[in-house]
């Protein structure tokens, strides 16, 4: 199952990562389920247990909505689990059973108990080896951790046929996660009482060098790329090394557009000078990268 | 409480027995280990020794094997393993899932330890890992306070080790990717954080830049001592504001907390910096020795200064106090 059983590569939607306005949050959704031609959608917040229930009350509405429109939906688990609290949330979690949990952490894991799952962006697979004991505990899907070169990707592919191998292909890329909340820093807040002031920053807040060079982006706990990164023209490689599905993360730009840019590239109506031009236009102002995918530094890109 | 003391050499590992170690850690001279800096480290030989050294002094050696071994290139991550244990290893310290599983099955005898690059945060992750591998210790994450330290301890289905002193990551440890972003070399993969090899030292009318990979990660005027361009502790900016937006360059020490420790049922001690050098050992383990000597005699602790060692002269408890909370 490496690929679809055409060869035709999927296009998936990871969580939106940033803290939006819950209203704005489901609407996006909505727009994606009716409008973007994405095979899978992870939903759920992984980023900061804090913000959960602001997206409780939306999230049965946007699942349906997803599943309804032929979505794949996968229910994304917690990057960071510390506190009794997030513990008990992720139990929670991995009691689902009509829907592929996520798993970003492996507190998750033990809770799954070998029932078939995917694996997000955030657990730490960089050889075949790891990849096979995943397969063997249940990954049926496994998205790759953003570092790793084409290389040791499609060595992973190769190793264990029978998953889904899928990579980071669009979107400021998640570099860090720390216990420390970065947002509530800077505005001078003490984490628990952060009044949330991450809803300020749709996009990330923008973290700039001492001379003013544009370098990383605040996300709460998280610390993200500046760039964005932009495997489109990477594409045709990622297929041949063996990858079944490009995931694209959500920006404060038009996704749907963006998916259509993608689905047009893969299905060979566009190609991808085209289809670059148009993500620069669709979200301006911020550089592409794909350095990692060349085992180069992340922030770098080669076309 | 273990005091468990780094070694970047033989001559380390020497310095830190006659100090007072416990047990040392160490690693291969290759990037297997999260240290892999040029000179740095054992060949196997050296390890055979160092091992056989320590064993005749009455203390052990933890052999680290903690960085992700790289897709295709697994044989010389398990030739590690294998040459750990064959050289007379009293723990392997193991970050990779797949490595665990393969050192698990293949010497079933041998002691593993979680290796903080596992990122292991809480009971059930470490439950986990008892679970799938047999491990007996997991080395907790310095993200946690020392009421969650003991909380976790109380739960833990192992022996759980703390770090006291040394660099200090304000990152989920072996979850990071801000120095390959930067440099193309990580923590995971190349077993290093903001390599010198990718540092420059700028001079500016302003004054001195340290600059890591193209980018700028501190500034120091013409009295200022220009520090190393570690990326999570520079100054950056924001529109809110310029400052140390991660972490402050600070140390950790937590002298002041081994009472704490010990009460929350932590088994062992650990000293970072095995890229530093036999007086930073000798030091650091006769300070940590001599408090520990202290605090089981229950006698106040000489919390002279370890300030010379400390990255920015400046040392802080870390989030072990969550101030920040």
């Amino acid at each position: 199952m490496s690929n679809s059983s055409d060869g035709r590569m999927q296009l998936s939607l990871g969580p939106v990562l940033y803290n939006w306005a819950p209203d704005r949050w489901r609407d996006f959704y909505f727009a994606i389920a009716d409008e973007a031609p994405v095979d899978v959608v992870a939903v759920g917040e992984i980023v900061c247990s804090k913000r959960s229930p602001f997206f409780d009350d939306h999230l049965p509405a946007v699942i349906e909505r997803l599943r309804s429109a032929g979505k794949q939906v996968l229910l994304g688990s917690l990057i960071l689990v510390s506190q009794r609290r997030e513990r008990r949330q992720t139990e929670e979690l991995a009691a689902v059973t009509d829907m592929l949990i996520e798993v970003n952490d492996l507190t998750c894991l033990r809770a799954l108990a070998g029932r078939r799952h995917a694996i997000g962006p955030f657990v730490n697979i960089y050889s075949e080896s790891a990849a096979a004991f995943h397969a063997a505990q249940g990954a049926a899907r496994i998205c790759l951790p953003p570092e790793l070169p084409l290389s040791s990707v499609a060595a992973i592919a190769a190793g264990v046929p029978d998953v889904a191998i899928e990579v980071f292909a669009f979107g400021r890329v998640p570099l860090a996660i720390s216990a420390r909340c970065y947002h509530a820093r800077v505005h001078k807040l003490a984490k628990d009482n952060c009044r949330f002031v991450c809803d300020k920053d749709p996009d990330g807040l923008a973290l700039k060098t001492l001379e003013q060079q544009d370098f990383l982006t605040i996300n709460g706990v998280q610390t993200l790329s500046y760039t964005c990164t932009n495997l489109l023209g990477d594409a045709g490689r990622l297929r041949d090394a063996g990858v079944a599905s490009l995931r694209l993360s959500p920006q404060a730009c038009d996704m749907v557009a963006v998916a259509k840019v993608f689905r047009g590239v893969l299905d060979g109506r566009d190609d991808a000078e085209g289809g670059n031009r148009s993500l620069a236009a669709l979200y301006p102002n911020v550089p592409f990268s794909n350095g990692f995918l060349h085992g180069s530094a992340g922030v770098s890109y080669l076309s | 409480m273990e005091l468990i003391c780094p070694a970047g050499t033989p001559a380390a590992l020497k310095s830190a027995i006659e100090a007072g170690a416990d047990a040392i850690y160490c690693g291969f001279n290759d990037e297997t280990n999260a240290r892999n800096f040029p000179g740095l480290n054992f060949s196997r030989d050296e390890m055979r020794r160092g091992i056989a050294l320590a064993h005749r002094s009455g203390a052990k050696v933890l052999v680290a094997i903690n960085t992700f071994p790289r897709a295709g290139g697994v044989d010389l991550w398990h030739r590690a393993v294998d040459d750990a244990v064959s050289a007379g290893a009293d723990a392997l310290i193991l970050a990779d899932i797949g490595l665990m599983d393969y050192a698990a099955r293949r010497h079933p005898n041998q002691r593993l330890h979680v290796s903080v690059q596992a990122a292991a945060a809480n009971p059930d992750a470490i439950a986990f890992y008892v679970e799938a591998f047999g491990a007996r210790r997991v080395v907790l994450p310095r993200v946690l306070s020392v009421p969650e330290i003991a909380e976790i301890t109380r739960e833990a289905a192992c022996e759980t080790e703390v770090f006291v002193f040394g660099g200090l990551c304000v990152m989920a440890e072996g979850r990071c990717s801000l120095s390959s972003y930067a440099t193309g070399k990580s923590p995971n993969m190349q077993g290093v954080c903001s390599p010198a090899s990718h540092v420059v030292y700028q001079q500016t009318p302003q004054g001195t830049n340290s600059r890591l990979g193209g980018f700028t990660i501190n500034r120091f005027g013409p009295d200022e001592p220009a520090g190393y361009p570690t990326l999570c502790k520079g100054r950056f900016s924001t529109e809110l504001g310029t400052g140390y937006i991660f972490e402050d360059p600070v140390s950790l020490d937590a002298t002041t907390l081994l009472k704490g420790l010990r009460d929350a049922g932590v088994t062992a001690l650990k000293i970072e910096g095995r890229q530093r050098g036999r007086a930073y050992v000798d030091s650091v383990v006769r300070h940590f020795r001599g408090a520990l000597d202290a605090l089981a005699g229950g006698r106040e602790a000489d919390i002279a200064s370890l300030k010379p060692f400390t990255e920015g002269q400046a040392s802080t408890v870390g989030a072990y106090r969550k101030t920040w909370k």
